[in-house]
């Protein structure tokens, strides 16, 4: 009864709701269901002005007419003109509906508010009882409310809109409550607003469209409610109705079967109409939300995918963005010192000329990588360092063949031990990724399925890539655990991943990445997301591996801590390019680029500490002091 | 006038446990501060310590359980929203993430001017402050009419300085203002925020698990583990020689980004801590 598809909660952003009506109008169906609709709602106005008959008196000279020029549709089974009833009955059956959608509305949108908004005991109540009347059968209380109150039509609809009203609640609710969350909404709580220019302003924009969409959805469930209980003679016989009408017709479907289609094609159509637009509308809705989605990840996984991409082009008048850029050559190189030599000169991976490039929507390319070579030898760790955007992760996605939906390598080649690699099918990568090169993360929560243990995460890969059995691979798996420093390997391998902390979830990802034994490891920032601490346990953790297994690694960061703590050589990017690149001290000690040097100098960590704040009236302190 | 502007005594926030009968989880655990006018007490800590709480409380976003937050001689540990929402004028905020801190649907203009329409201000006087606000925080004025998702991260936190400056506050809570920024981005934030400071006095609440960032900023560094401020000192004696073994193991951890004199501290590290478990 109430199991109304709720809609996903969507927060969708006002000035888009401007726009929802035009773009819906784009939608040929949407078109085709508004017009009907507005032809229903103006037959609810004006119909008993324009109703040729007075639709209630029986006639018993003209039982059961067929259309003829004077009954455009027959007479009933009383005589009187169906035409007449039908326009009338539409006023009343519309209202009827309105009524249960608006009282559905009002209780629950506006407690879903304060529930949603408030939470405490309030949220407590309202919950309680929804969940009370969502469990309730609502045609037993309209029956039992037309026993006790008579068989009024308005009646039994207040108290049904009152039964729909959770399908309202639950929207809002959720919807509320993950928006007051949003830091705006402190923010705008601390500039002083009042909670009621809250909701208005910030709150209410982003439930607004579900609430349309929810109410087309009601509305329907409304008419068809309405006109069944009509229909079982439960409905007040005096005001004609769609059900009532269908009612008095199925008495006679025998003789007179066509009676039944009239009310039957106004139900129906008036709820397709309904159903069609309230799925051109979620459509409209959840397009935009893709889109928005596919940006706030962008921004916030730092991978600097094409949303990145296509915002910088806007903002790079307005100042912030570093303006040195260099789009042409070769970067600088530095010759090898004394440590960088002491590897081993095998080159493992060898990328050369890459470009990346996302396909844009009017089929053109917009290219993120403009042509960057690198070599990796065995055994040596290579930094990649730059600030966001800059093609980085891009970069290390393209030789994992990884790249987001729309990425694909457009130019140059990547090899690995002699193997092309560059737009690679799985085919190709198989034996290869997750077994010689593996991959650690920047987040290590959202790189774990929740609903797996961690022990079958990891060993699903020894059994699967390397043909282990199930006891071989989970002593592997423990031993490896303990090798990461877990405390208590055998209870972090029967853990969920939401029950251990990030930096063992990172710990535990970088078990998995050496469980095959690699030669190379793809690192994505791997301790961006951790705690200082934690980070230097990690990198002593990666460093110790590093140098036990004689792996090579691609380190992704943006922080030069990390890269001075692990590197060998470094490649400094901006841009798309490499600029600068060479043995870890060469740059940190000799860096030649413009670019690098910038970047060298906005790090903090040598510049001294600020003075005490030195007493009022000895030092110029502005206006409020 | 070296009285304290915000003071905070022996300050428990806790939250209700999960489950039945669940003892209440403690946040904060007797926290002491004070901030003068003028000045940035940098708070220190990692994920968990109760830092951003500290924040939040002072915001009246947390609730109090214990102790007292004193804002110019007056208590504000229990206020009511009505006397809260006088305080809007004193008592600000920088959010650390620049994505969500901005309502994506309003644009610029219509963000810095809410503050100034809550108070009542003339809508064309505060088109002319949202005008100013821009130029204080280095931005052109034609930013007013676009949308947020238009600027980069750190335009965006110098448009959330501006809406924070907005009603001329005392006292600013920055919550990790600048660590979702890049290196360059982040340095220039620090800078406007320090050149406001001087310019016209505010008084910051630096929240933020960044070192490097600390000792720029503050005059004066308290750092928090678990819920308790373990050392409180001025910045310099804090960042360069610590007294608490927390705050060493700290400051040890961050990797210097210089591959010798890293190299020092990855021993001097190890050292360090080799000596804590062998003490223990």
């Amino acid at each position: 009864m109430t199991a109304v598809e709720v809609p996903t909660a969507i927060p969708t952003p006002a000035s888009r709701t401007d726009h929802l009506l035009r773009r819906l109008l784009r939608n040929p169906l949407a078109v085709i269901s508004l017009l009907f609709l507005a032809l229903v709602v103006l037959i609810a106005i004006i119909g008993p002005f324009i109703a040729p008959y007075n639709p209630n008196p029986a006639n018993l000279q003209s039982i059961l007419e067929p259309p003829s020029p004077e009954h455009l549709l027959g007479t009933d089974t009383a005589g009187r003109d169906v035409f007449s009833r039908l326009l009338v009955a539409t006023q009343i059956t519309v209202a009827a509906a309105a009524l249960a959608v608006v009282t559905a509305m009002i209780f629950g949108v506006v407690t879903g508010l304060i529930a949603g908004y408030y939470q405490g005991w309030f949220d407590n109540v309202a919950s309680w009882v929804t969940s009370l009347v969502m469990a309730l059968p609502a045609i037993v209380i309209l029956l039992a409310a037309r026993a006790v109150l008579g068989p009024s039509v308005w009646i039994s609809m207040f108290i049904f809109g009152v039964v729909l009203a959770p399908a309202y609640f639950r929207l809002v609710y959720t919807m509320v409550s993950s928006v007051r969350t949003e830091l705006y909404v402190d923010a705008a709580r601390v500039s002083g607003l009042s909670d009621l220019r809250i909701i208005g302003r910030h709150v209410l924009s982003v439930v607004r469209a579900p609430i349309i969409i929810q109410t087309a959805i009601v509305a329907i469930i409304a008419i068809a409610i309405q006109s069944g209980l009509e229909f079982l003679g439960l409905g007040d016989p005096a005001i004609p109705t769609w059900g009532g009408m269908l009612q008095d017709a199925f008495t006679k479907i025998y003789v007179a079967p066509i009676l039944m289609l009239w009310p039957s094609l106004a139900i129906a159509l008036t709820s397709i109409a309904l159903m069609l637009l309230a799925n051109a509308m979620r459509d409209v809705l959840e397009r935009t939300v893709v889109v928005r989605r596919k940006r706030r990840r962008a921004v916030t996984t730092r991978t600097g995918s094409v949303a990145a991409v296509t915002t910088a082009a806007s903002v790079t008048d307005l100042g912030d963005e570093v303006d040195i850029v260099t789009l042409e050559g070769e970067p600088i190189r530095h010759d090898d010192d004394e440590q960088a030599s002491a590897r081993s000169a095998d080159v493992i991976l060898r990328v050369k000329d890459l470009r990346v490039g996302y396909g844009q929507s009017d089929g053109s390319t917009t290219e993120v990588v403009h042509g960057v070579s690198l070599d990796i030898r065995k055994g040596e760790v290579h930094g990649l360092i730059g600030e966001s955007g800059s093609g980085k992760s891009q970069t290390a996605f393209a030789v994992l063949g990884l790249l987001p939906k729309g990425g694909s390598v457009t130019g140059g080649s990547i090899e690995y031990e002699g193997i092309r690699l560059e737009n690679g099918s799985d085919a190709d990568y198989r034996g290869i990724r997750g077994r010689r090169i593996a991959y650690i993360p920047q987040e290590p929560m959202s790189n774990l399925d929740q609903s797996f243990t961690i022990g079958s995460q990891l060993t699903e890969p020894l059994r699967v890539g390397l043909g282990m059995s199930k006891a071989e691979a989970r002593d592997k798996a423990l031993s490896l655990l303990e090798r990461v420093g877990i405390p208590n390997p055998v209870r972090t391998f029967k853990a969920y991943p939401f029950e251990v902390s990030g930096g063992m979830a990172q710990r535990v990802l970088i078990a998995g990445a050496v469980s095959t034994d690699p030669d190379l490891i793809i690192a994505d920032e791997p301790t961006t997301a951790l705690d200082v601490t934690v980070q230097a346990e990690v990198l002593d953790l990666l460093r110790d591996l590093q140098a036990e297994r004689h792996m090579a690694m691609l380190l992704v960061t943006h922080n030069f801590g990390v890269v001075a703590d692990l590197c060998d050589r470094v490649t400094v990017m901006q841009s798309g390019l490499f600029v600068e690149t060479g043995p870890v001290r060469a740059i940190f000690q000799r860096p030649e680029h413009p670019y690098t040097k910038s970047l060298l100098a906005a790090i903090l960590d040598e510049g001294p500490a600020r003075p005490p704040l030195a007493p009022a009236g000895t030092a110029p302190q502005g206006a409020n002091s | 006038m070296s009285e304290s502007l915000l003071t905070v005594d022996d300050l428990v926030v806790e939250y209700p446990g999960k489950g039945f009968r669940a003892k209440p989880f403690q946040a904060l655990k007797d926290v002491s501060i004070d901030i003068k006018p003028g000045e940035t007490l940098g708070l220190v800590g990692e994920s968990g310590s109760g830092k951003t709480t500290l924040g939040r409380a002072v915001l009246g976003l947390a609730p109090v359980t214990g102790g007292k937050i004193t804002y110019d001689g007056k208590d504000i540990s229990h206020l009511h929203r009505k006397e809260r929402r006088a305080l809007s004028s004193e008592i600000q905020v920088v959010f650390q993430d620049p994505y969500s801190s901005l309502n994506p649907s309003l644009t610029i203009e219509q963000i810095l001017a809410e503050p100034l329409q809550a108070r009542g201000v003339a809508s064309s006087t505060a088109k002319t402050r949202v005008r100013d606000l821009l130029d204080q925080v280095g931005l052109p004025s034609d930013a007013r009419s676009r949308l947020p998702r238009e600027f980069s991260g750190g335009q965006r936190q110098r448009i959330a300085i501006a809406r924070a400056l907005a009603l001329d506050p005392k006292l600013i809570v920055c919550d990790e203002p600048v660590s979702a920024l890049d290196l360059s981005t982040q340095e220039r934030v620090l800078d406007l925020f320090i050149e406001i400071q001087e310019r016209t006095g505010v008084a910051y609440l630096f929240i933020t698990h960044d070192l490097a960032v600390v000792r720029h900023i503050s005059h004066r560094v308290a750092v928090m583990f678990r819920g308790e401020i373990v050392e409180n000192g001025d910045g310099d004696q804090v960042t360069s020689a610590p007294v608490h073994p927390y705050t060493q193991r700290l400051f040890m951890a961050a990797p210097v980004p210089d591959p010798d004199k890293q190299e020092v501290r990855r021993v001097e590290r190890r050292a360090l801590l080799d000596a804590e478990t062998t003490a223990a």
